[in-house]
């Protein structure tokens, strides 16, 4: 069976003046289909680092990333591009809606350049708002909202064209902790639907909704297993 | 991305802020509007002249002659026979002269008169029409008539509309006024309704001049070219040396003005587009500013999965449509303006079709290509820092 994604002795590497910064040190991993994933660090682990490169938003300095079997290692801008919109949905810490844009039409910009056609995108982010339960909120631009309906209209946006992997970068770091569970009960129900989901997050208690936990320490894995013994020192 | 969406989105983004919006496209809207007012008024002035030349006959050839020596002379029978020669070219001919005299009537000396002695057919090729009374006649010339045909200004202002039969005094002599030429322009003193014709065999005589003007009419413009030649050809064989004489026709001189006044319009066109050029300026500023406000909202859109080309379009469409905008709003200022002060001159001052749909793409043309840097800065941002800049 071949990895969703898999990730072989991957180095980010930065030059910061005379200083050589390695981000990560050789992170070799593979994620499934149908997995939830938790990657837990604190900030400086470079968990922010592998999320880009998991995300196609960044390329790593040396070793492979291979997206459902296809080398997405050294892709240019505008290839990278169309990987994130086809293959990844994200759901970011500060919701990152756009202010100027109603619910309908943020759900829908990822449609939008994807190149589907109007009756398309409006049918598909319909669905997909219906999915998180705001279809009465349609019109409303994103102030209109709560931090918690917000966040929902970000998740509706990332499953709005069906993605292979959804990846969440803090998703309740904003919100208060009733809403939080509540989000991440959403993301346990997604999964238990067949999605794929990778949660980055800081915080342990959060990571154990997950199924699977890969600790990251100064770069490096330093556990990857089940949540149950992922916090015992 | 498709185009409509993009314009829809860029339609939003200007209504959104409409002050700033109004001072972005107030350079394009000024550029737009002095170019349209330009062109109108240039195009009404420029067919002012052409009617007013068309009014004195398009067919009509004017000959001079400059230089004489004794040996070598121009007489008007010569003139003649080339006329009575030629008739299937020449639809009339009249030696003119221009006489410097005082005219008096009473004891008012009047200086600004054009006085000019003519032939029986001038008032024919030059299309004078008569308001009362008679041109001259074939008598007058033979018999060295002292009568005189007047403009409409001495007939209303000096006379009080009743001219006919009284007598004004040239050059010491008594001339008797035979008719009154319709008015061609306000009957004011200075004007073209200022002048007096005589016989030009009177004038010759009593000024003690030779002619040495002549006024030919084509059959039809057409023959101007073959006229001129027929002229110049016998001046020549005369003269020995072409510049003793000219020959120029109306219908090159309406060409000529033309040209100029095309000229005078680039020209000053040229100045007004100086304004587009700070309007599309003013529009780069703004998208600048606009793509730093924007920055997170472009990395959320490359998170999405938005290319290079569409970010770049979605800004170049906002800067072109801001122009655009501008644009309409400055042809309708500018043919507002150009028709209050067409008023105002009296002329008719119309923008043509093509000078609006030129003006309005080249505003397009200014917001796109000023619009092209901040756009280009928009898309090769870094979706990771621009989703992390606050």
């Amino acid at each position: 069976m071949i990895p969703l994604i898999e990730l072989k002795d991957v180095y980010k590497i930065y030059q910061m003046g005379d200083n050589t910064v390695y981000a990560t040190k050789g992170v070799s991993l593979k994620i499934f289909k149908g997995e939830f994933v938790a990657i837990v660090g604190q900030s400086g682990s470079g968990k922010s680092t592998l999320m880009n490169i998991i995300g196609c938003l960044d390329v790593p300095t040396k070793g492979k990333y291979f997206l459902n079997g296809s080398d997405v290692s050294a892709l240019k801008d505008d290839k990278q591009a169309d990987i994130r919109n086809k293959k990844l949905g994200f759901i970011f810490q500060q919701y990152n809606l756009i202010s100027k844009l109603n619910v309908l039409e943020n759900v829908e910009l990822s449609l939008l350049y994807g190149g589907y056609s109007s009756i398309d995108r409006v049918n598909l982010a319909k669905a997909a708002i219906a999915r998180v339960g705001l279809s009465d909120k349609m019109k409303n631009l994103p102030s209109q909202l709560s931090g918690g309906q917000q966040q929902r209209v970000s998740i509706a946006r990332a499953l709005a064209n069906n993605p292979s992997i959804i990846l969440a970068d803090e998703p309740t770091g904003a919100l208060d902790s009733q809403t939080g569970i509540r989000v991440l009960n959403f993301l346990q129900k997604l999964n238990n639907e067949g999605n794929t989901i990778v949660l980055i997050t800081h915080d342990n208690n959060i990571a154990m909704k997950a199924k699977r936990i890969i600790k990251i320490k100064d770069g490096e894995i330093i556990y990857d297993g089940v949540p149950e013994n992922a916090f015992e020192e | 991305m498709g185009f409509t969406q993009a314009f829809k989105l860029a339609l939003k983004s200007i209504l959104s802020s409409k002050m700033r919006s109004l001072l972005t496209m107030l350079g394009i809207i000024i550029g737009v509007g002095s170019v349209i007012i330009l062109i109108s008024l240039m195009n009404g002035v420029t067919n002012e002249v052409v009617s007013a030349f068309e009014s004195m006959g398009t067919n009509v050839l004017n000959v001079s002659i400059v230089g004489r020596n004794s040996s070598r002379k121009i007489n008007v029978n010569d003139m003649y026979e080339l006329y009575t020669n030629n008739m299937d070219v020449f639809m009339a001919m009249s030696p003119t002269l221009n006489v410097s005299g005082t005219i008096k009537y009473g004891t008012t000396t009047y200086t600004s008169t054009s006085l000019n002695g003519v032939s029986e057919d001038y008032a024919k090729m030059n299309q004078l029409e008569m308001q009362k009374g008679r041109f001259l006649a074939y008598s007058d010339l033979n018999d060295y008539h002292k009568v005189a045909v007047v403009g409409t200004y001495f007939d209303q202002e000096v006379f009080n509309n009743n001219s006919i039969g009284k007598y004004i005094k040239i050059n010491g002599y008594q001339y008797e006024i035979v008719g009154v030429i319709e008015e061609q322009d306000d009957s004011a003193e200075g004007s073209t309704d200022d002048c007096i014709y005589i016989p030009y065999t009177t004038a010759a005589k009593v000024s003690y001049s030779k002619v040495s003007s002549f006024t030919f009419a084509t059959i039809n413009p057409e023959y101007n070219e073959y006229g001129t030649y027929l002229i110049e050809n016998s001046l020549y064989e005369v003269l020995q040396n072409e510049n003793y004489y000219s020959v120029s026709d109306r219908a090159t001189l309406i060409e000529t003005a033309t040209e100029m006044t095309s000229m005078l319009t680039m020209v000053l066109v040229g100045i007004a587009s100086i304004s587009l050029l700070v309007g599309g300026i003013g529009i780069m500023n703004i998208m600048l500013v606009s793509v730093t406000e924007r920055i997170r909202e472009i990395g959320i859109r490359k998170s999405l999965g938005a290319k290079r080309r569409d970010i770049m379009s979605q800004f170049l469409i906002e800067a072109g449509t801001t122009s655009a905008l501008g644009g309409i709003i400055g042809i309708v200022f500018g043919i507002f303006v150009s028709e209050i002060l067409g008023n105002i001159v009296g002329i008719n001052a119309s923008p043509t079709f093509p000078s609006i749909m030129i003006s309005f793409s080249i505003s397009v043309f200014i917001g796109i290509l000023f619009g092209f840097l901040p756009a280009n800065k928009a898309a090769k941002l870094n979706p990771i820092d621009a989703l992390r800049y606050d």
